[in-house]
């Protein structure tokens, strides 16, 4: 795996202790700074952030193809544009989260390939297909909604480049998330049929965007060790917590209902209370028996089949100009 | 399947003019030019920056691991290199 040069990655040998290396990184770790790339790190860490680096690239990727089908269809230029702008930021979210990996010495080939050959997941709510131009809306509200309620803790990452990953893609998700809610108000203000679109919309949407972050705390046993690593700040369940809260006031401005009869106000504990969200639709999606799965993964597939003569091409156009200019 | 890829290059980008240029990333390109194209594309699509630089990782000579290393030792015993450690008096203008 450890095939690249990145000029972080591949710490040199040391001569200190096992001991007082766990000791140095545990110490770091107390002190709320950011562990990087040369540094010595468990194994475990490391190879959690690259599981988790990756998947997270591999969602973003992935996560192009939901609204990208709506692209060539967007009622106006305005939006299209729009469109185009917020789908090329993700496949952007992706690489610079494959960058992030790349400096634990994970290799981006490998990555690719793991995530080809479905050894690697993405996030279930990909797998989910996009029937009307409203999903673009909802998608823009919730889904990147959600990935702002998760993403702005991982801004405070133990691990510098992931952190600082996640400060770059924080600052653009605001984007996308206005850019769902306005095009929603829109609809809102049309005919009924369009109004019916939203709510349509968010019925679908609604309970894959809770399930996005992850099974409840008690079945989620890497949790854990994950926080006292600080690589997570907060649990799923509190995490999916924030995202109702935040959610249910701009569903009362927007004039839809969200799909959940349980789902009202505790005063008393100053949140709100929902009903609980199918978790075995959830592990069937992530098991691969989701409605779009192997579309998603067939079309990544050809994708990166059918651009291999590109890459090729670019190879080989690189070599004969070295051959021609070499290096002075 | 093609397991050969472009070699890893970082990007280092000048936010704007009076600026050094700061890391931001990197990324996979065939050659220079490919790699300052991309790096527009990827790290500066909201105007973030008004000069890139691209260099090949491999290329990149760093120092060994974390602060503590003694490869920083001997900044860490020069005080006299800070203007705090000259006792000047209250009363003396502009210094
Ligand atoms: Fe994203
Ligand atoms: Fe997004």
């Amino acid at each position: 795996m450890t095939t690249t040069h990145h000029a972080e990655a591949s710490p040199p040998e040391s001569p200190e202790s096992p001991e007082t290396l766990q000791e140095h990184f545990d110490a770091t770790i107390a002190r709320d700074q950011r562990i990087e790339p040369r540094d010595w790190m468990p194994d475990g860490y490391r190879k959690t952030l690259v599981r988790q680096i990756a998947q997270h690239a591999h969602s973003e990727i992935i996560g192009m193809q939901p609204e990208g089908e709506w692209i060539s269809r967007a009622p106006s230029l305005r939006r299209k544009a729009i469109l185009f702008a917020k789908v090329q930021d993700e496949a952007g979210h992706g690489l610079y989260l494959y960058s992030a990996a790349e400096t634990l010495g994970a290799d981006r080939a490998d990555l690719t390939d793991r995530l080809i050959e479905g050894r690697q997941k993405y996030s279930s709510i990909f797998n989910y297909p996009t029937l009307s131009f409203a999903d673009v809306g909802v998608i823009g509200w919730f889904v990147d909604g959600a990935a702002i309620c998760n993403q702005v803790p991982l801004c405070r990452s133990s691990y510098g480049p992931y952190a600082r990953a996640m400060v770059r893609i924080c600052k653009e998700e605001s984007f996308h998330q206005r850019q769902g809610y306005e095009l929603l108000m829109t609809m809102m203000r049309g005919t009924d049929a369009q109004r019916e679109m939203v709510q349509d919309a968010v019925d679908r949407w609604w309970w894959p965007s809770l399930m996005m972050f992850g099974p409840p705390d008690d079945a989620s046993p890497n949790s854990a060790q994950s926080m006292a690593w600080k690589i997570k700040r907060h649990s799923n369940d509190e995490l999916r917590q924030r995202f109702v809260d935040m959610t249910v006031p701009q569903a009362d401005k927007l004039g839809v209902t969200l799909p959940d009869p349980e789902l009202k106000w505790n005063a008393e504990r100053g949140r709100h209370d929902f009903g609980t969200p199918d978790w075995d639709e959830l592990m069937r999606v992530i098991k691969g028996d989701g409605p779009c799965n192997d579309q998603r993964m067939e079309r990544r597939r050809s994708a990166h089949e059918e651009g291999a003569w590109v890459r090729e091409a670019a190879t080989a156009h690189a070599a004969k100009r070295a051959r021609k200019e070499p290096a002075a | 399947m093609s397991n050969e890829s472009w070699p890893l290059y970082e990007v280092f980008v000048r936010g704007k003019r009076g600026l050094n240029h700061v890391h931001v990333g990197s990324l996979h390109a065939a050659d220079d030019a490919m790699a300052l194209t991309h790096a527009r594309d990827l790290y500066t699509r909201r105007n973030e920056g008004v000069s890139i630089w691209v260099v090949r990782s491999e290329h990149i000579a760093a120092s060994t691991r974390d602060e503590k290393d003694p490869f920083f030792a001997p900044s860490a015993d020069k005080v006299y290199r800070h203007p705090t450690f000259y006792d000047i008096p209250d009363d003396v203008p502009h210094i």
